[in-house]
Protein backbone atom coordinates (compact mmCIF):
# COMPACT_ATOMS: atom_id res chain seq x y z
CA UNK A 1 0.00 0.00 0.00
CA UNK A 2 2.81 2.44 -0.56
CA UNK A 3 2.58 5.29 -2.92
CA UNK A 4 6.11 6.52 -2.74
CA UNK A 5 5.59 9.48 -5.03
CA UNK A 6 3.36 11.41 -2.77
CA UNK A 7 5.31 12.33 0.32
CA UNK A 8 8.30 14.48 0.12
CA UNK A 9 8.58 16.50 -3.04
CA UNK A 10 7.86 20.26 -3.04
CA UNK A 11 4.36 21.56 -3.68
CA UNK A 12 2.89 18.86 -1.51
CA UNK A 13 -0.11 20.10 0.40
CA UNK A 14 0.36 19.68 4.13
CA UNK A 15 -0.87 16.53 5.82
CA UNK A 16 -3.15 18.37 8.21
CA UNK A 17 -5.46 19.17 5.32
CA UNK A 18 -5.73 15.48 4.44
CA UNK A 19 -6.24 14.62 8.10
CA UNK A 20 -8.92 17.27 8.38
CA UNK A 21 -10.89 16.05 5.37
CA UNK A 22 -10.54 12.40 6.35
CA UNK A 23 -11.61 13.13 9.92
CA UNK A 24 -14.64 14.94 8.53
CA UNK A 25 -15.40 11.88 6.42
CA UNK A 26 -15.12 9.62 9.43
CA UNK A 27 -17.41 11.97 11.35
CA UNK A 28 -19.91 11.88 8.48
CA UNK A 29 -19.95 8.09 8.66
CA UNK A 30 -19.87 7.75 12.41
CA UNK A 31 -22.37 10.46 13.41
CA UNK A 32 -25.56 8.64 12.29
CA UNK A 33 -24.41 5.48 14.07
CA UNK A 34 -23.42 7.41 17.16
CA UNK A 35 -26.85 9.05 17.35
CA UNK A 36 -28.54 5.65 17.17
CA UNK A 37 -26.15 4.02 19.65
CA UNK A 38 -26.71 6.77 22.18
CA UNK A 39 -30.44 6.90 21.51
CA UNK A 40 -30.69 3.22 22.29
CA UNK A 41 -29.55 3.94 25.85
CA UNK A 42 -32.27 6.49 26.70
CA UNK A 43 -35.96 6.17 27.50
CA UNK A 44 -38.71 6.75 24.94
CA UNK A 45 -39.80 10.07 26.41
CA UNK A 46 -36.38 11.68 25.98
CA UNK A 47 -36.28 10.88 22.30
CA UNK A 48 -39.97 11.60 21.80
CA UNK A 49 -39.40 15.12 23.12
CA UNK A 50 -36.77 15.51 20.46
CA UNK A 51 -33.82 15.89 22.79
CA UNK A 52 -31.48 13.83 20.67
CA UNK A 53 -28.91 12.72 23.25
CA UNK A 54 -25.27 12.65 22.21
CA UNK A 55 -24.11 11.04 25.45
CA UNK A 56 -25.00 7.58 26.76
CA UNK A 57 -27.91 7.24 29.15
CA UNK A 58 -28.70 4.52 31.64
CA UNK A 59 -31.57 2.80 29.86
CA UNK A 60 -29.49 0.65 27.50
CA UNK A 61 -29.93 -2.72 29.27
CA UNK A 62 -33.61 -2.00 29.92
CA UNK A 63 -34.21 -1.11 26.26
CA UNK A 64 -32.59 -4.26 24.96
CA UNK A 65 -34.37 -6.37 27.56
CA UNK A 66 -37.69 -4.85 26.51
CA UNK A 67 -36.79 -5.41 22.88
CA UNK A 68 -36.18 -9.11 23.42
CA UNK A 69 -39.21 -9.58 25.69
CA UNK A 70 -41.88 -11.55 23.90
CA UNK A 71 -39.37 -13.34 21.71
CA UNK A 72 -40.27 -11.61 18.46
CA UNK A 73 -37.00 -9.74 18.03
CA UNK A 74 -35.03 -12.82 19.04
CA UNK A 75 -36.77 -14.76 16.30
CA UNK A 76 -36.11 -11.99 13.78
CA UNK A 77 -32.44 -12.04 14.73
CA UNK A 78 -32.39 -15.83 14.24
CA UNK A 79 -34.15 -15.54 10.88
CA UNK A 80 -31.69 -12.92 9.67
CA UNK A 81 -28.72 -15.03 10.74
CA UNK A 82 -30.18 -18.12 9.09
CA UNK A 83 -30.91 -16.23 5.90
CA UNK A 84 -27.47 -14.60 5.69
CA UNK A 85 -25.62 -17.85 6.42
CA UNK A 86 -27.80 -19.99 4.13
CA UNK A 87 -27.53 -17.51 1.26
CA UNK A 88 -23.75 -17.25 1.71
CA UNK A 89 -23.03 -20.97 2.02
CA UNK A 90 -25.71 -21.98 -0.48
CA UNK A 91 -24.38 -19.63 -3.13
CA UNK A 92 -20.79 -20.67 -2.51
CA UNK A 93 -21.68 -24.38 -2.65
CA UNK A 94 -23.69 -24.38 -5.85
CA UNK A 95 -21.41 -21.97 -7.67
CA UNK A 96 -18.17 -23.75 -6.81
CA UNK A 97 -19.67 -27.02 -8.10
CA UNK A 98 -20.96 -25.54 -11.32
CA UNK A 99 -17.71 -23.67 -11.95
CA UNK A 100 -15.82 -26.93 -11.40
CA UNK A 101 -18.05 -28.67 -13.95
CA UNK A 102 -17.63 -25.93 -16.53
CA UNK A 103 -13.84 -25.69 -16.17
CA UNK A 104 -12.67 -29.27 -15.59
CA UNK A 105 -14.91 -31.22 -17.95
CA UNK A 106 -15.84 -31.25 -21.63
CA UNK A 107 -19.43 -32.21 -22.32
CA UNK A 108 -22.20 -31.34 -24.75
CA UNK A 109 -24.08 -28.23 -23.64
CA UNK A 110 -21.16 -26.84 -21.64
CA UNK A 111 -21.14 -23.44 -23.36
CA UNK A 112 -24.92 -23.24 -23.14
CA UNK A 113 -24.83 -23.95 -19.40
CA UNK A 114 -22.17 -21.29 -18.91
CA UNK A 115 -24.19 -18.67 -20.78
CA UNK A 116 -27.38 -19.58 -18.91
CA UNK A 117 -25.58 -18.85 -15.65
CA UNK A 118 -23.93 -15.75 -17.06
CA UNK A 119 -27.28 -14.31 -18.19
CA UNK A 120 -28.61 -14.28 -14.62
CA UNK A 121 -26.27 -11.35 -14.00
CA UNK A 122 -28.74 -9.33 -16.01
CA UNK A 123 -31.81 -10.28 -13.96
CA UNK A 124 -31.52 -8.95 -10.40
CA UNK A 125 -34.35 -10.08 -8.15
CA UNK A 126 -35.73 -6.55 -7.82
CA UNK A 127 -36.47 -6.43 -11.53
CA UNK A 128 -38.47 -9.65 -11.82
CA UNK A 129 -39.93 -9.45 -8.36
CA UNK A 130 -43.61 -10.25 -8.90
CA UNK A 131 -43.22 -13.07 -11.42
CA UNK A 132 -40.64 -14.65 -9.08
CA UNK A 133 -43.02 -14.20 -6.18
CA UNK A 134 -45.73 -15.91 -8.23
CA UNK A 135 -43.47 -18.92 -8.84
CA UNK A 136 -42.65 -19.13 -5.14
CA UNK A 137 -46.32 -18.86 -4.29
CA UNK A 138 -47.27 -21.57 -6.85
CA UNK A 139 -44.72 -23.82 -5.19
CA UNK A 140 -46.35 -23.12 -1.82
CA UNK A 141 -43.17 -21.54 -0.44
CA UNK A 142 -44.56 -18.18 0.67
CA UNK A 143 -43.72 -17.46 4.30
CA UNK A 144 -41.18 -20.28 4.53
CA UNK A 145 -37.44 -20.11 4.99
CA UNK A 146 -36.98 -22.07 1.78
CA UNK A 147 -38.97 -19.51 -0.19
CA UNK A 148 -36.95 -16.73 1.39
CA UNK A 149 -33.56 -18.28 0.68
CA UNK A 150 -33.54 -20.56 -2.37
CA UNK A 151 -34.47 -17.99 -5.04
CA UNK A 152 -31.51 -15.88 -3.90
CA UNK A 153 -28.79 -18.50 -4.06
CA UNK A 154 -28.16 -18.82 -7.78
CA UNK A 155 -25.29 -16.45 -8.40
CA UNK A 156 -23.47 -15.68 -11.58
CA UNK A 157 -20.84 -13.53 -9.88
CA UNK A 158 -19.67 -16.32 -7.56
CA UNK A 159 -19.56 -18.84 -10.43
CA UNK A 160 -17.57 -16.41 -12.57
CA UNK A 161 -15.09 -15.78 -9.76
CA UNK A 162 -14.49 -19.50 -9.18
CA UNK A 163 -14.24 -20.14 -12.92
CA UNK A 164 -11.66 -17.38 -13.25
CA UNK A 165 -9.66 -18.85 -10.39
CA UNK A 166 -9.93 -22.48 -11.59
CA UNK A 167 -8.51 -21.50 -14.96
CA UNK A 168 -5.30 -20.49 -13.17
CA UNK A 169 -4.77 -23.90 -11.51
CA UNK A 170 -1.78 -25.42 -13.37
CA UNK A 171 -2.47 -28.33 -15.73
CA UNK A 172 0.30 -30.30 -14.00
CA UNK A 173 -1.86 -30.63 -10.90
CA UNK A 174 -4.61 -32.30 -12.91
CA UNK A 175 -2.15 -34.54 -14.74
CA UNK A 176 -0.50 -35.58 -11.49
CA UNK A 177 -3.88 -36.35 -9.95
CA UNK A 178 -4.88 -38.45 -12.93
CA UNK A 179 -1.57 -40.32 -12.86
CA UNK A 180 -2.08 -41.09 -9.17
CA UNK A 181 -5.48 -42.46 -10.03
CA UNK A 182 -7.42 -39.70 -8.26
CA UNK A 183 -10.86 -39.12 -9.69
CA UNK A 184 -12.47 -35.70 -10.18
CA UNK A 185 -14.24 -35.74 -6.82
CA UNK A 186 -11.03 -36.62 -4.98
CA UNK A 187 -9.19 -33.88 -6.88
CA UNK A 188 -11.93 -31.43 -5.97
CA UNK A 189 -11.81 -32.23 -2.25
CA UNK A 190 -8.03 -32.56 -1.86
CA UNK A 191 -6.72 -29.88 -4.22
CA UNK A 192 -9.34 -27.47 -5.52
CA UNK A 193 -11.21 -26.84 -2.29
CA UNK A 194 -8.12 -26.05 -0.16
CA UNK A 195 -6.75 -23.80 -2.93
CA UNK A 196 -10.05 -21.89 -3.01
CA UNK A 197 -9.99 -21.00 0.67
CA UNK A 198 -9.27 -17.27 0.24
CA UNK A 199 -11.85 -16.93 -2.51
CA UNK A 200 -14.43 -18.65 -0.33
CA UNK A 201 -13.63 -16.37 2.61
CA UNK A 202 -13.94 -13.28 0.42
CA UNK A 203 -17.22 -14.43 -1.08
CA UNK A 204 -18.54 -15.30 2.35
CA UNK A 205 -18.19 -11.70 3.55
CA UNK A 206 -19.88 -10.25 0.49
CA UNK A 207 -22.69 -12.80 0.42
CA UNK A 208 -23.34 -12.66 4.17
CA UNK A 209 -23.83 -8.91 3.87
CA UNK A 210 -25.98 -9.42 0.77
CA UNK A 211 -28.20 -11.98 2.51
CA UNK A 212 -28.51 -10.04 5.76
CA UNK A 213 -29.39 -6.80 3.99
CA UNK A 214 -32.15 -8.14 1.72
CA UNK A 215 -35.25 -5.98 1.91
CA UNK A 216 -37.69 -6.15 -0.99
CA UNK A 217 -37.71 -9.94 -1.27
CA UNK A 218 -38.38 -10.71 2.43
CA UNK A 219 -40.94 -7.89 2.46
CA UNK A 220 -42.99 -9.91 -0.03
CA UNK A 221 -42.20 -13.49 0.99
CA UNK A 222 -42.11 -13.21 4.79
CA UNK A 223 -45.79 -12.52 5.33
CA UNK A 224 -45.84 -13.69 8.96
CA UNK A 225 -43.70 -13.28 12.03
CA UNK A 226 -42.23 -16.78 11.78
CA UNK A 227 -39.78 -15.90 8.98
CA UNK A 228 -39.59 -12.11 9.34
CA UNK A 229 -36.04 -10.75 9.24
CA UNK A 230 -34.57 -8.10 11.50
CA UNK A 231 -34.18 -5.40 8.86
CA UNK A 232 -37.84 -5.74 7.85
CA UNK A 233 -39.07 -5.98 11.43
CA UNK A 234 -37.06 -2.93 12.45
CA UNK A 235 -38.56 -0.77 9.70
CA UNK A 236 -42.04 -2.09 10.58
CA UNK A 237 -41.52 -0.92 14.18
CA UNK A 238 -41.59 2.65 12.94
CA UNK A 239 -45.09 1.97 11.64
CA UNK A 240 -47.50 4.71 12.58
CA UNK A 241 -45.22 7.49 13.68
CA UNK A 242 -47.35 8.97 16.46
CA UNK A 243 -46.79 6.17 18.94
CA UNK A 244 -43.44 4.88 17.76
CA UNK A 245 -41.13 3.94 20.61
CA UNK A 246 -38.06 5.51 19.07
CA UNK A 247 -35.65 4.18 21.66
CA UNK A 248 -36.76 0.62 20.79
CA UNK A 249 -36.35 1.34 17.08
CA UNK A 250 -32.84 2.62 17.79
CA UNK A 251 -31.96 -0.51 19.76
CA UNK A 252 -33.31 -2.71 16.95
CA UNK A 253 -31.36 -0.62 14.46
CA UNK A 254 -28.15 -1.30 16.40
CA UNK A 255 -28.90 -5.03 16.28
CA UNK A 256 -29.66 -4.90 12.56
CA UNK A 257 -26.38 -3.26 11.65
CA UNK A 258 -23.92 -4.88 14.04
CA UNK A 259 -23.56 -8.40 12.56
CA UNK A 260 -22.79 -7.44 8.94
CA UNK A 261 -20.51 -4.59 10.06
CA UNK A 262 -18.68 -6.99 12.38
CA UNK A 263 -18.22 -9.52 9.57
CA UNK A 264 -16.82 -6.85 7.24
CA UNK A 265 -14.45 -5.39 9.83
CA UNK A 266 -13.21 -8.75 11.13
CA UNK A 267 -12.64 -10.10 7.64
CA UNK A 268 -11.61 -6.80 6.05
CA UNK A 269 -8.58 -8.22 4.24
CA UNK A 270 -10.55 -10.91 2.39
CA UNK A 271 -13.48 -8.61 1.90
CA UNK A 272 -11.57 -5.93 0.00
CA UNK A 273 -9.84 -8.52 -2.15
CA UNK A 274 -13.07 -10.36 -2.80
CA UNK A 275 -15.03 -7.27 -3.66
CA UNK A 276 -12.55 -5.87 -6.13
CA UNK A 277 -12.06 -9.26 -7.77
CA UNK A 278 -15.64 -10.54 -8.02
CA UNK A 279 -17.13 -7.45 -9.44
CA UNK A 280 -14.55 -6.77 -12.10
CA UNK B 1 -9.73 -19.41 -22.14
CA UNK B 2 -9.81 -23.20 -21.81
CA UNK B 3 -7.99 -25.82 -19.78
CA UNK B 4 -5.94 -28.37 -21.68
CA UNK B 5 -6.28 -31.24 -19.25
CA UNK B 6 -9.78 -32.23 -18.22
CA UNK B 7 -11.50 -35.19 -16.62
CA UNK B 8 -13.18 -37.70 -18.94
CA UNK B 9 -16.42 -38.29 -16.97
CA UNK B 10 -19.61 -37.70 -18.91
CA UNK B 11 -22.39 -37.76 -16.34
CA UNK B 12 -20.65 -36.08 -13.40
CA UNK B 13 -20.50 -32.54 -14.82
CA UNK B 14 -24.26 -32.54 -15.33
CA UNK B 15 -24.77 -33.59 -11.72
CA UNK B 16 -22.45 -30.81 -10.54
CA UNK B 17 -24.27 -28.24 -12.63
CA UNK B 18 -27.76 -29.46 -11.73
CA UNK B 19 -28.40 -27.44 -8.54
CA UNK B 20 -27.44 -24.12 -10.05
CA UNK B 21 -29.16 -24.73 -13.37
CA UNK B 22 -32.32 -25.91 -11.64
CA UNK B 23 -32.55 -22.81 -9.44
CA UNK B 24 -31.67 -20.59 -12.36
CA UNK B 25 -34.39 -22.11 -14.53
CA UNK B 26 -37.11 -22.07 -11.87
CA UNK B 27 -36.40 -18.71 -10.24
CA UNK B 28 -34.76 -16.72 -13.02
CA UNK B 29 -35.75 -17.73 -16.53
CA UNK B 30 -39.27 -18.92 -15.85
CA UNK B 31 -40.29 -15.73 -13.99
CA UNK B 32 -38.52 -13.53 -16.53
CA UNK B 33 -40.42 -15.26 -19.34
CA UNK B 34 -43.63 -14.91 -17.36
CA UNK B 35 -43.02 -11.20 -16.87
CA UNK B 36 -42.75 -10.80 -20.63
CA UNK B 37 -45.93 -12.87 -21.16
CA UNK B 38 -47.95 -11.06 -18.45
CA UNK B 39 -46.96 -7.72 -19.90
CA UNK B 40 -49.15 -8.54 -22.92
CA UNK B 41 -52.14 -9.46 -20.76
CA UNK B 42 -54.76 -7.52 -18.90
CA UNK B 43 -57.08 -8.65 -16.14
CA UNK B 44 -60.54 -7.18 -15.68
CA UNK B 45 -61.35 -5.26 -12.51
CA UNK B 46 -62.36 -8.40 -10.61
CA UNK B 47 -59.38 -10.46 -11.67
CA UNK B 48 -61.60 -13.09 -13.26
CA UNK B 49 -60.98 -12.71 -16.96
CA UNK B 50 -57.62 -12.19 -18.56
CA UNK B 51 -57.26 -11.09 -22.14
CA UNK B 52 -54.39 -10.59 -24.53
CA UNK B 53 -53.93 -6.90 -25.24
CA UNK B 54 -50.70 -6.85 -27.22
CA UNK B 55 -48.57 -3.80 -26.52
CA UNK B 56 -51.39 -1.87 -24.89
CA UNK B 57 -49.82 -2.06 -21.40
CA UNK B 58 -46.64 -0.54 -22.78
CA UNK B 59 -48.32 2.23 -24.76
CA UNK B 60 -50.48 3.09 -21.77
CA UNK B 61 -47.45 3.03 -19.46
CA UNK B 62 -45.37 5.26 -21.68
CA UNK B 63 -48.25 7.71 -22.09
CA UNK B 64 -48.87 7.92 -18.34
CA UNK B 65 -47.69 11.27 -16.93
CA UNK B 66 -47.10 9.72 -13.49
CA UNK B 67 -44.74 7.20 -15.13
CA UNK B 68 -42.88 10.11 -16.71
CA UNK B 69 -42.62 11.59 -13.24
CA UNK B 70 -41.20 8.33 -11.89
CA UNK B 71 -38.70 8.34 -14.78
CA UNK B 72 -37.69 11.90 -13.97
CA UNK B 73 -37.38 11.10 -10.27
CA UNK B 74 -35.21 8.10 -11.08
CA UNK B 75 -32.97 10.19 -13.34
CA UNK B 76 -32.51 12.93 -10.72
CA UNK B 77 -32.03 10.43 -7.91
CA UNK B 78 -29.60 8.15 -9.78
CA UNK B 79 -27.51 11.03 -11.11
CA UNK B 80 -27.27 12.78 -7.75
CA UNK B 81 -26.52 9.58 -5.82
CA UNK B 82 -23.82 8.53 -8.31
CA UNK B 83 -22.14 11.93 -8.50
CA UNK B 84 -22.15 12.44 -4.75
CA UNK B 85 -20.93 8.97 -3.79
CA UNK B 86 -18.34 8.80 -6.58
CA UNK B 87 -17.00 12.25 -5.75
CA UNK B 88 -16.67 11.59 -2.04
CA UNK B 89 -15.38 8.06 -2.64
CA UNK B 90 -12.62 9.40 -4.89
CA UNK B 91 -11.75 12.22 -2.48
CA UNK B 92 -11.40 9.89 0.51
CA UNK B 93 -9.52 7.28 -1.52
CA UNK B 94 -6.96 9.81 -2.77
CA UNK B 95 -6.40 11.12 0.75
CA UNK B 96 -6.31 7.71 2.45
CA UNK B 97 -3.90 6.43 -0.20
CA UNK B 98 -1.28 9.01 0.77
CA UNK B 99 1.41 8.05 3.17
CA UNK B 100 -0.03 9.90 6.09
CA UNK B 101 -0.11 8.72 9.65
CA UNK B 102 -3.10 6.51 10.32
CA UNK B 103 -4.07 5.91 6.68
CA UNK B 104 -4.94 2.31 7.52
CA UNK B 105 -7.13 3.39 10.42
CA UNK B 106 -8.97 5.90 8.24
CA UNK B 107 -9.55 3.18 5.65
CA UNK B 108 -11.07 0.88 8.26
CA UNK B 109 -13.24 3.66 9.63
CA UNK B 110 -14.48 4.59 6.16
CA UNK B 111 -15.12 1.09 4.80
CA UNK B 112 -17.77 -0.24 7.14
CA UNK B 113 -20.89 1.59 5.86
CA UNK B 114 -20.69 -0.89 2.97
CA UNK B 115 -22.16 -3.45 5.37
CA UNK B 116 -25.15 -1.33 6.40
CA UNK B 117 -28.42 -2.36 4.75
CA UNK B 118 -30.03 0.38 2.62
CA UNK B 119 -33.12 0.24 4.83
CA UNK B 120 -30.98 0.55 7.96
CA UNK B 121 -29.13 3.49 6.42
CA UNK B 122 -32.51 5.10 5.83
CA UNK B 123 -33.49 4.64 9.48
CA UNK B 124 -30.15 6.14 10.59
CA UNK B 125 -30.95 9.19 8.50
CA UNK B 126 -34.45 9.41 9.96
CA UNK B 127 -32.78 10.09 13.30
CA UNK B 128 -30.81 12.91 11.71
CA UNK B 129 -33.50 14.53 9.60
CA UNK B 130 -36.83 13.71 11.23
CA UNK B 131 -38.53 17.08 11.85
CA UNK B 132 -39.40 16.22 15.47
CA UNK B 133 -36.87 13.66 16.71
CA UNK B 134 -34.00 14.17 14.24
CA UNK B 135 -30.78 15.90 15.30
CA UNK B 136 -30.43 18.08 12.21
CA UNK B 137 -34.14 18.22 11.38
CA UNK B 138 -34.95 19.84 14.70
CA UNK B 139 -32.11 22.27 14.35
CA UNK B 140 -33.29 23.29 10.86
CA UNK B 141 -36.75 23.94 12.25
CA UNK B 142 -35.22 25.76 15.19
CA UNK B 143 -33.54 28.29 12.88
CA UNK B 144 -36.83 28.72 11.04
CA UNK B 145 -36.18 26.84 7.82
CA UNK B 146 -39.50 24.96 7.88
CA UNK B 147 -38.02 21.51 7.52
CA UNK B 148 -40.36 18.53 7.04
CA UNK B 149 -39.41 15.95 4.45
CA UNK B 150 -42.75 14.25 5.01
CA UNK B 151 -44.57 17.23 3.49
CA UNK B 152 -42.01 18.80 1.17
CA UNK B 153 -41.18 16.78 -1.94
CA UNK B 154 -37.87 18.49 -2.63
CA UNK B 155 -36.66 17.91 0.93
CA UNK B 156 -37.80 14.29 0.73
CA UNK B 157 -35.77 13.78 -2.44
CA UNK B 158 -32.75 15.40 -0.77
CA UNK B 159 -32.93 13.05 2.24
CA UNK B 160 -33.27 9.86 0.18
CA UNK B 161 -30.37 11.00 -2.01
CA UNK B 162 -28.17 11.67 1.03
CA UNK B 163 -29.04 8.35 2.69
CA UNK B 164 -28.53 6.32 -0.51
CA UNK B 165 -25.25 8.09 -1.38
CA UNK B 166 -23.93 7.82 2.19
CA UNK B 167 -24.16 4.05 2.01
CA UNK B 168 -22.41 3.83 -1.37
CA UNK B 169 -19.35 6.03 -0.67
CA UNK B 170 -17.49 3.19 1.06
CA UNK B 171 -17.94 0.87 -1.92
CA UNK B 172 -16.59 3.47 -4.34
CA UNK B 173 -13.69 4.29 -2.06
CA UNK B 174 -12.63 0.62 -1.92
CA UNK B 175 -12.51 0.43 -5.72
CA UNK B 176 -10.76 3.78 -6.13
CA UNK B 177 -8.16 2.69 -3.55
CA UNK B 178 -7.54 -0.51 -5.51
CA UNK B 179 -7.30 1.55 -8.71
CA UNK B 180 -4.87 4.03 -7.15
CA UNK B 181 -2.63 1.26 -5.90
CA UNK B 182 -2.28 -0.14 -9.39
CA UNK B 183 -0.85 3.13 -10.72
CA UNK B 184 2.93 2.76 -10.88
CA UNK B 185 4.57 5.30 -8.53
CA UNK B 186 7.34 5.87 -11.09
CA UNK B 187 4.92 7.68 -13.41
CA UNK B 188 4.00 10.11 -10.68
CA UNK B 189 7.63 10.50 -9.60
CA UNK B 190 8.63 11.34 -13.16
CA UNK B 191 5.94 14.00 -13.35
CA UNK B 192 7.00 15.39 -9.99
CA UNK B 193 10.61 15.65 -11.17
CA UNK B 194 9.36 17.48 -14.27
CA UNK B 195 7.83 20.00 -11.88
CA UNK B 196 4.14 19.08 -12.09
CA UNK B 197 2.25 20.29 -9.05
CA UNK B 198 0.13 17.75 -7.09
CA UNK B 199 -3.12 19.21 -8.41
CA UNK B 200 -1.80 19.02 -11.99
CA UNK B 201 -0.50 15.49 -11.43
CA UNK B 202 -3.87 14.38 -10.21
CA UNK B 203 -5.83 15.67 -13.18
CA UNK B 204 -3.30 14.84 -15.90
CA UNK B 205 -2.04 11.47 -14.65
CA UNK B 206 -3.95 9.90 -11.78
CA UNK B 207 -7.45 10.71 -12.93
CA UNK B 208 -7.01 9.52 -16.54
CA UNK B 209 -5.32 6.32 -15.31
CA UNK B 210 -8.27 5.73 -13.01
CA UNK B 211 -10.75 6.01 -15.87
CA UNK B 212 -11.41 2.25 -16.20
CA UNK B 213 -12.28 2.14 -12.49
CA UNK B 214 -14.37 5.29 -12.76
CA UNK B 215 -16.28 3.99 -15.74
CA UNK B 216 -16.96 0.66 -14.08
CA UNK B 217 -18.14 2.45 -10.95
CA UNK B 218 -20.46 4.78 -12.86
CA UNK B 219 -22.33 1.74 -14.21
CA UNK B 220 -22.39 0.00 -10.81
CA UNK B 221 -23.60 3.16 -9.09
CA UNK B 222 -26.38 3.71 -11.60
CA UNK B 223 -27.51 0.11 -11.15
CA UNK B 224 -27.34 0.55 -7.37
CA UNK B 225 -29.31 3.79 -7.43
CA UNK B 226 -31.95 2.37 -9.78
CA UNK B 227 -32.51 -1.04 -8.22
CA UNK B 228 -30.92 -1.50 -4.80
CA UNK B 229 -32.34 1.58 -3.14
CA UNK B 230 -35.85 0.25 -2.69
CA UNK B 231 -35.21 -0.15 1.04
CA UNK B 232 -34.02 3.45 1.43
CA UNK B 233 -37.15 4.84 -0.20
CA UNK B 234 -39.55 2.44 1.48
CA UNK B 235 -38.19 3.10 4.97
CA UNK B 236 -37.85 6.88 4.57
CA UNK B 237 -40.65 8.19 2.39
CA UNK B 238 -42.64 5.31 0.85
CA UNK B 239 -42.35 7.16 -2.44
CA UNK B 240 -44.04 10.25 -1.04
CA UNK B 241 -44.97 12.93 -0.41
CA UNK B 242 -47.32 12.93 -3.42
CA UNK B 243 -45.04 10.53 -5.34
CA UNK B 244 -42.13 12.98 -5.16
CA UNK B 245 -39.64 10.18 -4.41
CA UNK B 246 -41.31 7.39 -6.39
CA UNK B 247 -38.65 5.80 -8.57
CA UNK B 248 -39.25 3.20 -11.30
CA UNK B 249 -38.63 0.25 -9.01
CA UNK B 250 -40.86 1.68 -6.29
CA UNK B 251 -43.60 2.36 -8.82
CA UNK B 252 -43.43 -1.24 -10.10
CA UNK B 253 -43.78 -2.41 -6.51
CA UNK B 254 -46.77 -0.17 -5.82
CA UNK B 255 -48.55 -1.30 -9.00
CA UNK B 256 -47.94 -4.97 -8.28
CA UNK B 257 -48.42 -5.07 -4.52
CA UNK B 258 -50.87 -2.33 -3.74
CA UNK B 259 -52.81 -1.92 -6.98
CA UNK B 260 -52.53 -5.64 -7.86
CA UNK B 261 -52.21 -4.71 -11.52
CA UNK B 262 -50.14 -7.64 -12.78
CA UNK B 263 -50.13 -6.56 -16.44
CA UNK B 264 -48.92 -3.03 -15.73
CA UNK B 265 -46.43 -4.22 -13.14
CA UNK B 266 -45.03 -6.81 -15.57
CA UNK B 267 -44.76 -4.23 -18.33
CA UNK B 268 -42.66 -2.16 -15.91
CA UNK B 269 -40.57 -5.21 -15.02
CA UNK B 270 -39.87 -5.69 -18.72
CA UNK B 271 -38.83 -2.05 -19.09
CA UNK B 272 -36.53 -2.42 -16.07
CA UNK B 273 -35.05 -5.64 -17.45
CA UNK B 274 -34.21 -3.84 -20.68
CA UNK B 275 -32.49 -1.11 -18.65
CA UNK B 276 -30.42 -3.63 -16.64
CA UNK B 277 -29.50 -5.60 -19.75
CA UNK B 278 -28.32 -2.41 -21.47
CA UNK B 279 -26.30 -1.32 -18.44
CA UNK B 280 -24.76 -4.79 -18.07
CA UNK B 281 -23.85 -4.91 -21.74
CA UNK B 282 -22.16 -1.53 -21.49
CA UNK B 283 -20.22 -2.83 -18.50
CA UNK B 284 -19.15 -6.05 -20.20
CA UNK B 285 -18.06 -4.35 -23.37
CA UNK B 286 -15.75 -2.41 -21.15
CA UNK B 287 -14.57 -5.53 -19.30
CA UNK B 288 -13.78 -7.16 -22.66
CA UNK B 289 -11.64 -4.19 -23.60
CA UNK B 290 -9.93 -4.23 -20.25
CA UNK B 291 -8.97 -7.89 -20.71
CA UNK B 292 -7.20 -7.18 -23.98
CA UNK B 293 -5.58 -4.01 -22.67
Amino acid sequence: MSNAASTTEPGQRPDWLAHGVLALGVLLFVLPIWVVLMGATHDAATIGRGEVPLLPGGEGPANFAALFAGGRVGRMLGNSLLMALAVAFGKIAISILSAYAVVFFRFPGRTLAFWAIFLTLMLPVEVRIFPTFKVVSDLGLVNTHAGLIIPLIASATATLLFRQFFLTIPDEYVEAAKMDGAGPLRFFCDIVLPLSRTNIAALFVILFVYGWNQYLWPLLVATGEEVETLVIGMVKMIGSEANTEWNQVMAACVLALLPPVAVVLLMQRWFVKGLTETEK
Amino acid sequence: MERKTVFPQRLLPYLLLAPQLLITAVFFFWPAAQAVWFSFLRQDAFGIRTSFVGLENFTELLADPTYHEALRNTAVFATAVSLLSLGLGLLFAVLADRRIRGAGLYRTLLIWPYAVAPAVAAVLWIFLFHPQVGLIGRWLNGVGLGWDYKLNGGQAMLVVILAAAWKQVAYNMIFFLAGLQSIPPSVLEAAAIDGARPWQRFWTITFPLLSPTTFFLIVVNLVYACFDTFGVIDALTKGGPAKATETLIYRAYVDGRVNLDLGMSSAQSVVLMVVVILLTMVQFRYVERRVHY
